[in-house]
């Protein structure tokens, strides 16, 4: 807009730019959120407001549910499935320790040793997405084989002795055994981990290693007291990341293991597609929902996350 | 181990080598005990990579480090009674500034720290902000904390890779005297690493002066700009006026020179080459050493000094002083500075005048090195700092 002194006065031009931003400029921000929230609406808070009902119905399949508000079905719920409530937390609780121990040593590597090979490295942590969730688990049926080279060289090096004794193996056996299950675990969410941790190590600035080294501390002070405290948002999500998928997982659980080793999700799954009890079934996914909530909740007031920057 | 004031730095024949690139040629450098020692150089002189050698942050590829007559080449950064503040301080960020300030004392296992961070923390006047994040400070307090977080372990050398960079000038300015006072009031060795040569002249008492993973010429601040020894150290500290010129006669105390026809004289012990009669020397000259004269005045001029005719071509007010730009048959661009006592309105661009100093302001240096060495080393850093 160039203006050209002594021209005659028109009638002034509007200036889009200048105008404060009328009603439909206000709304603006709400156009952009609607695709969002109308995906939200219909496939997360209606299914929920649905099951939430459902949970409180009683009746049966041929006479049709209907909402008695009954909540009573909470109460069985957890009164016949703790076990397997239990287990869900015991074993996600265990992959995801396991994910932690076997995911943080190549996250470091990654962020901090890799050099050129860092690329390569990343492809490879999410190649296993390229097939499917349920082949890769079926694989782990062949792995872990009674016959196998696995199951032999554990046997032979006397671990399933430790492990049987544990109550975690059976005998000669891996194959539907909790540590079956509990590996297929590790194994399907070993990524989850894997990708926060390096996002966070990878974010710490390399000279801060530096200067704690040149400040007295050893290598490993300065991973106690630098590097690990500086990882723990992604430590943090990873564990989350981990943790919550894996509990209510019934694929490695029905694929790995036996009826000795069902866990929540198992049972939520044979509720609604088996036995048809869809008032138990919505119960149980409600429990689960509420149990992980205060879980989480109690776990990041306590790692105190929100003090690092 | 940080009880024992053992002393010098001194390193014998350090080099390192980067593949085929030689960072810092074999170098051998002694920092006496209790000084404050400036490393200068533009950037990518082995001026930094000679610091990161002493820390123990880089392994040197030949030579060796020693403190206070103990070789500590082989000893990781976390043995060594050695600290740095870092370019971009490294605070931790997880840490308040009270345990920013104690991670060195806890480190070596020393349980009550408080009293000790608090004195710190007052000599570095940071007190109030104790339990402040790093990310809640200002450039300068950030700085501050790096400084007292290295010396409050009492090293024996605190190393300083360019702490000053990434303050504003004002700041920096401030910063400097604060260094300086806190370097008198604990008396460690200091070694500065910087591309400023104001910063290394207002602050440390001895200078080396890098250039191309070589210590070019080291000295006291005064020394070095008087007497500087290469082309390279006359242009990067301060500004000279090279003069390429035949030597006539060379007896006596004194050096008879000529350059595009005038006669000129210098000091023999000032001239940095070995100079014969007939031989080629570049006579050196700082420019607020010279007077302009209008060349209508030229026969006031006193006998006996060095004189060149030339025309202003530049003249620029700096309130202190004015800074001329005189083209010269010796040396197109000669830069003259006047401090502005009394202005004559005669001398303006394109006025003919008589540049004229004291024979013992001269200096000679050897003609066979790259006249503008350190000119544009020294113009390309400043702007480096300036973006």
């Amino acid at each position: 807009m160039t203006a050209v002194a002594g021209a005659p006065p028109e009638a002034p031009a509007p200036a889009p730019r200048k105008r404060p931003p009328g009603r439909r400029g206000r709304l603006v921000p709400y156009w952009l959120l609607l695709p969002g929230i109308l995906w939200l609406l219909v496939f997360f808070v209606m299914p929920m407001v649905y099951q939430a009902s459902t949970s409180v119905q009683t009746g049966s399949l041929e006479e049709g549910f209907e909402v008695t508000w009954h909540f009573r079905t909470y109460w069985d719920a957890v009164a016949d499935y703790w076990p397997q409530f239990l287990r869900s937390v015991l074993y996600a609780g265990s992959a995801t320790v396991l994910c932690l121990l076997l995911g943080y040593p190549l996250a470091y590597l990654i962020a901090f040793r890799a050099g050129r090979w860092r690329n390569v490295l990343l492809v490879l942590v999410i190649a296993p997405f390229f097939t499917s969730f349920l082949i890769r688990t079926l694989a782990w049926k062949t792995i872990l084989a009674d016959s196998g080279p696995v199951v032999g060289a554990l046997g032979a090096l006397h671990v399933l002795d430790v492990t049987s004794w544990l109550g975690m193996t059976a005998g000669d056996r891996v194959l539907a055994t909790p540590l079956a299950v509990v590996c297929g675990l590790t194994y399907n969410f070993l990524p989850f981990m894997i990708l926060p941790l390096y996002t966070s190590l990878e974010r710490i600035d390399g000279r801060l290693h530096e200067a704690a080294g040149d400040l007295y501390a050893t290598p490993s002070e300065t991973f106690r007291k630098v590097t690990f405290p500086l990882s723990m948002p992604g430590v943090v999500s990873g564990t989350l990341l981990t943790f919550i998928p894996a509990s209510g997982d019934y694929v490695n659980a029905d694929l790995l293991g036996s009826t000795d080793t069902r866990m929540i999700g198992n049972v939520v799954q044979t509720q609604f597609l088996r036995i048809l009890d869809y008032p138990t079934a919505a119960a149980l996914s409600f429990l689960l929902m509420a149990a992980i909530l205060v879980m989480v909740t109690f776990y990041i007031r306590r790692s105190g996350t929100e003090d690092l920057v | 181990m940080t009880t024992d004031r053992g002393g010098d730095v001194r390193l014998s024949g350090i080099s390192k080598t980067y593949g085929s690139f030689t960072a810092v040629h074999p170098l051998d450098l002694t920092v006496p005990q209790g000084s404050f020692f400036a490393l200068l150089g533009a950037s990518g002189c082995g001026k930094t990579t000679t610091l990161r050698m002493i820390a123990g942050l880089e392994e040197p590829t030949a030579g060796t480090v020693s403190l206070g007559g103990r070789d500590v080449t082989a000893l990781p950064p976390y043995k060594r009674p050695v600290n740095t503040v870092f370019q971009s301080y490294a605070l931790f960020p997880h840490l308040d500034v009270f345990e920013n300030v104690a991670f060195g004392l806890r480190r070596r296992g020393i349980k009550s720290v408080k009293k000790q961070v608090g004195e710190m923390l007052d000599l570095v006047q940071l007190g109030e902000q104790a339990r402040r994040k790093p990310h809640q400070l200002s450039g300068g307090q950030q700085q501050r904390v790096a400084v007292a977080r290295a010396l409050i372990n009492h090293p024996e050398v605190l190393l300083l890779d360019e702490p000053l960079g990434a303050l504003d000038l004002k700041l920096r300015r401030q910063m400097q005297l604060e260094l300086k006072r806190i370097q008198t009031e604990v008396g460690i060795t200091f070694v500065h690493v910087t591309h400023d040569q104001e910063e290394a002249m207002t602050m440390a008492d001895t200078v080396a002066v890098m250039n191309a993973g070589r210590v070019e010429q080291l000295g006291a601040p005064a020394d070095l700009y008087e007497n500087p020894r290469t082309t390279f150290v006359a242009n990067f500290l301060g500004t000279s006026n090279l003069i390429e010129a035949k030597v006539e006669t060379a007896s006596g105390d004194d050096l008879v020179v000529e350059a595009a026809g005038q006669r000129l004289t210098l000091p023999a012990a000032r001239c940095a080459a070995p100079a014969a009669a007939g031989g080629a020397v570049l006579l050196g000259v700082r420019p607020e050493k010279i007077s302009l004269t209008p060349a209508d005045d030229a026969d006031r001029v006193p006998a006996g000094r060095n004189r060149v005719t030339g025309r202003i071509t530049a003249g620029s007010f700096l309130g202190v002083s004015t800074q001329y730009v005189v083209d010269c048959p010796a040396c197109p661009e000669f830069e003259v500075y006047v401090q502005n006592i009394d202005r004559d309105p005669r001398l303006v661009p394109g006025a003919e005048v008589v540049l004229h100093w004291d024979p013992a302001h001269s200096f000679g240096l050897d003609a066979a090195q790259d006249i503008d060495a350190g000119v544009e080393t020294a113009g390309a850093d400043e702007e480096v700092a300036a973006r």
